[in-house]
């Protein structure tokens, strides 16, 4: 249902981005890329409080004419971000939440390999397949 | 079946060839233009029998499949002479034909003519492996990369020499006709061929491989493969580990013939030698292997990362950045996979599922010693597990398992683990130790990243078994480990707390009695009359009775054979005597381990310390009550006489 996918690490520089093809791929990155300031505002206006009480899930960062744009953050200050098409109304808070948790458990198995260096690019076979049945619902 | 060499060119008298040596030929002719061509892989066989009239065999691979006959290349160049070729220009199957039968001929020991061949032969004898596998390598090499498969061709060549050589010994099955004494051993190898052609596409690698590996292997028979598999590999040991694994990765890819699946199937001894390495990396077979020590590990594989990533992806069902055993097999075997050069599976196949893996070799070795020593330990030895329990917990590292090398030790050490509910750091470092099995039944449900939650019930449940009879040292725990650790080096505070006796007798019912708080009760009851130390006396004799366990058995599980056969010395009441005595021996193996022993012993002290004083206050109060139930007795009683005249009036 998504149309871009991506995860930002703490320092803010993209571990795994991926889009729909068929679009243009500059404007998701684009528009992630000025999402994560909201991301950060919504962060540190809730992150006055305990970590603990500070929800992952963040909702709706902003929308525009054509698309919605998620967010989530892990405790460890990794983003995912998440843009879906403005004209999907079928798809309810419920639905992107357990997508950005699917995402997270996904993200959990990528850093329990030993071979992945935190920080680096994720190269995951496995986080590719989620990431692509989250995105191909679209068609 | 006549092949007219008229067909084609006039090139010789007609060849007779019986229908055996058409498929030989036929096959020979195919691998050679197959190869020549750059090995189209499906199936050459096919290829053969639809047209081979078309194709032509290279130079190359047919000068190579000559010089594997073996012969003087005098000879090969009369052969090639005759067979036309020369004058021809190429390797026509005809041309081919001749001269295969005349290196029969030549083989056979009769001249070079073409008057040989008109006479029924058998079939050309090759050490044709070595030379396909050379080729098959090389086409595999320009693909998967070198480096990989050089050194492995080595290796190969040697393990294949040895293996044509036993095979030749070996051989079962022949031709119809073979008159002659070395066994016709390359029929056999070409029937085969295309028998493991078949199954070679259905394997998902690389099809020029797999030819080159049945040749490779083909002589080997199923029973033979571990035989000769054995003497072949001892090169090989001397160099990686890994190569080894190849060779026998690839001559068991032989064995199974009719899975599709089979590049994926692990075989008895490639299991073994998985479970050695596992037990090299991890003596605890039913424990896991963390993530940084199989990085490290798997790293000498000499595979890039992401390759490697991947096979750990593959391999972690549970993805908890631990490997068990199972996983542990799987990922080796794909990497072994992967070295031969079949490419990596999309998803982890079935055969090497770790379900499949403990159902398959449920009871094979990493399990069955273990289990067979639980069921043995379990209704004893459950001091020395304490003690070693202990002292694990006190170094406080679950790397530290390892200390206990024995498999039984290793048994007994699970045992205590379970056993012990009270202390949670126990508990953290048995989780990890607690069975594989029930690790992994555990860790399949929901995604557990901890050990501790999933293995807790288990042991919480195997460890209400243990301390149930109330004979049983099992009661003891740690502290009467820990006792027997003072007993051994006889601290004051024990003795002084207890007042009692010398304190060896007296020192394990402490921990004891303070676990079994409600049985020391009603021991109390009916037994005790003052001195807790009384009681403490009964009861140590009491448990150290029935088990002939001195106390101060295995202070560590190294020691536990000497202290058994101490043990079986020692009566209970000689445990004083006899308990300097067996510490002794381990004074000086043990001295490594002092440290641990100390902060054992320190942590004992306290809590018999803790224990001491809670019994004393129990006691007392026990004794009050006692008064007090006497006192009442008594006023009964006078009551009842007072009362009694008057009815009996």
């Amino acid at each position: 249902m998504a149309v871009c996918i991506a995860v930002i690490a703490k320092e803010n520089y993209p571990l795994y981005i991926r889009s729909t093809p068929t679009e243009d791929e500059l404007k998701f990155h684009y528009m992630v890329h000025t999402s994560l300031d909201v991301v950060d505002e919504k962060i540190s206006a809730m992150g006055k409080a305990l970590v603990d009480q500070r929800e992952l899930y963040l909702g709706l960062l902003y929308p525009t004419e054509d698309y919605k744009v998620y967010g989530y953050v892990t405790n460890s200050k990794v983003k995912f971000v998440m843009v879906v098409d403005s004209s999907n109304t079928a798809l309810r808070d419920n639905e992107i939440r357990s997508m950005f948790r699917k995402l997270h458990n996904s993200y959990t198995d990528v850093m329990c390999n030993p071979f992945y260096n935190p920080g680096d690019r994720i190269q995951s076979r496995a986080f590719d397949n989620m990431v692509t049945s989250m995105m191909i619902q679209v068609c | 079946m006549e092949v007219a060499a008229g067909g084609g060119c006039g090139a010789g008298p007609p060849l007779l060839l019986s229908e055996s040596e058409q498929q030989c030929y036929s096959e020979l002719f195919a691998r050679c233009a197959g190869a020549a061509s750059g090995g189209p892989g499906p199936g050459p066989p096919e290829a053969t029998r639809v047209a081979p009239s078309t194709a032509t065999a290279a130079a190359g691979p047919v000068a190579d499949l000559f010089r594997a006959s073996q012969l003087p290349p005098e000879t090969l160049h009369q052969i090639t002479e005759l067979c036309g070729a020369k004058r021809v220009g190429y390797f026509g199957p005809t041309q081919f034909y001749v001269a295969l039968k005349l290196i029969a001929a030549a083989q056979s020991g009769l001249p070079v003519r073409t008057e040989s061949i008109k006479c029924e032969l058998p079939l050309p004898r090759f050490v044709m492996s070595k030379s396909d596998a050379e080729i098959r390598f090389g086409n595999a090499a320009e693909l998967h990369g070198k480096k990989i498969q050089i050194p492995y061709l080595t290796t190969e060549k040697n393990s294949l020499k040895r293996m044509d050589d036993e095979d030749k010994q070996q051989e079962t099955q022949s031709p119809t006709m073979s008159p002659l004494a070395s066994p016709p051993s390359s029929p056999p190898h070409y029937q085969r061929v295309s028998l493991s052609h078949g199954y070679s596409k259905l394997r998902s690698g690389t099809e020029q491989m797999q030819p080159a590996s049945y040749e490779a292997r083909q002589p080997i028979g199923q029973p033979e493969g571990s035989s000769s598999e054995g003497p072949g590999s001892k090169p090989l040991r001397r160099q990686a580990s890994l190569i080894r694994s190849f060779s026998v990765e690839r001559e068991l890819q032989d064995n199974s013939t009719n899975y599709p699946d089979e590049p994926w199937r692990i075989t008895e001894e490639q299991r073994e030698y998985y479970v050695n390495q596992f037990r090299s990396l991890q003596p605890d077979p039913s424990s896991f292997i963390s993530g940084s020590v199989a990085k490290n590990f798997f790293t000498k594989s000499k595979l890039s990362i992401p390759e490697l990533s991947y096979i750990w992806e593959l391999s972690d069902a549970d993805c908890d950045g631990a490997l068990t055993l199972p996983e542990f097999c799987a990922a080796f075997h794909l990497i072994v996979a992967r070295k031969n050069g079949y490419p990596l599976p999309e998803g982890l196949p079935p055969t090497l599922q770790p379900e499949y893996l403990q159902a398959a070799f449920p009871k094979s070795k990493w399990e069955c010693a273990i289990f067979d020593s639980y069921s043995e330990s379990m209704p004893a030895n459950q001091q020395p597990c304490d003690l070693n329990r202990m002292e694990k917990t006190s170094v406080k590292d679950m790397a530290d398992f390892p200390v206990p090398t024995q498999d039984a030790t290793t048994g007994d050490d699970k045992q205590a683990l379970k056993s012990t509910i009270n202390e949670p750091l126990p508990k953290d470092t048995s989780e990890d130790t607690a069975t594989s099995k029930d690790c992994n039944s555990l860790k399949a449900r929901p995604r557990s990243r901890s050990y501790s939650s999933t293995s807790i019930e288990e042991t919480m449940k195997r460890g209400e078994d243990p301390p149930t009879p109330p004979p049983r040292p099992q009661k003891t725990h740690s502290r009467a480990s820990s006792l027997d650790l003072n007993k051994v080096f006889q601290p004051s505070v024990p003795a002084t707390n207890s007042g009692l006796l010398p304190p060896p007798p007296a020192l394990p019912p402490r921990p004891c009695q303070t676990q079994s708080e409600p049985v020391s009760e009603a021991d109390l009851h009916p037994q005790l009359n003052r001195a807790p130390s009384q009681a403490a006396e009964s009861s140590p004799a009491k448990k150290d009775a029935p088990h002939a366990q001195p106390p101060s058995k295995p202070i560590r599980r190294k020691f536990r054979t000497e202290n058994q056969t101490t043990e079986s010395q020692e009566p209970a009441a000689a445990v004083g005597g006899a308990a300097p005595t067996t510490m002794v021996k381990p004074h000086p193996t043990v001295q490594k381990q002092s440290s641990k022993q100390k902060k054992a012993i320190q942590t004992a002290i306290r809590k018999n310390k803790e224990a001491n004083a809670v019994l004393a206050r129990l006691n007392s109060e026990l004794q009050q009550q006692l008064k007090e139930v006497h006192q009442e007795r008594i006023a009964l009683e006078n009551q009842l006489e007072q009362l009694r005249p008057v009815t009996v009036l």
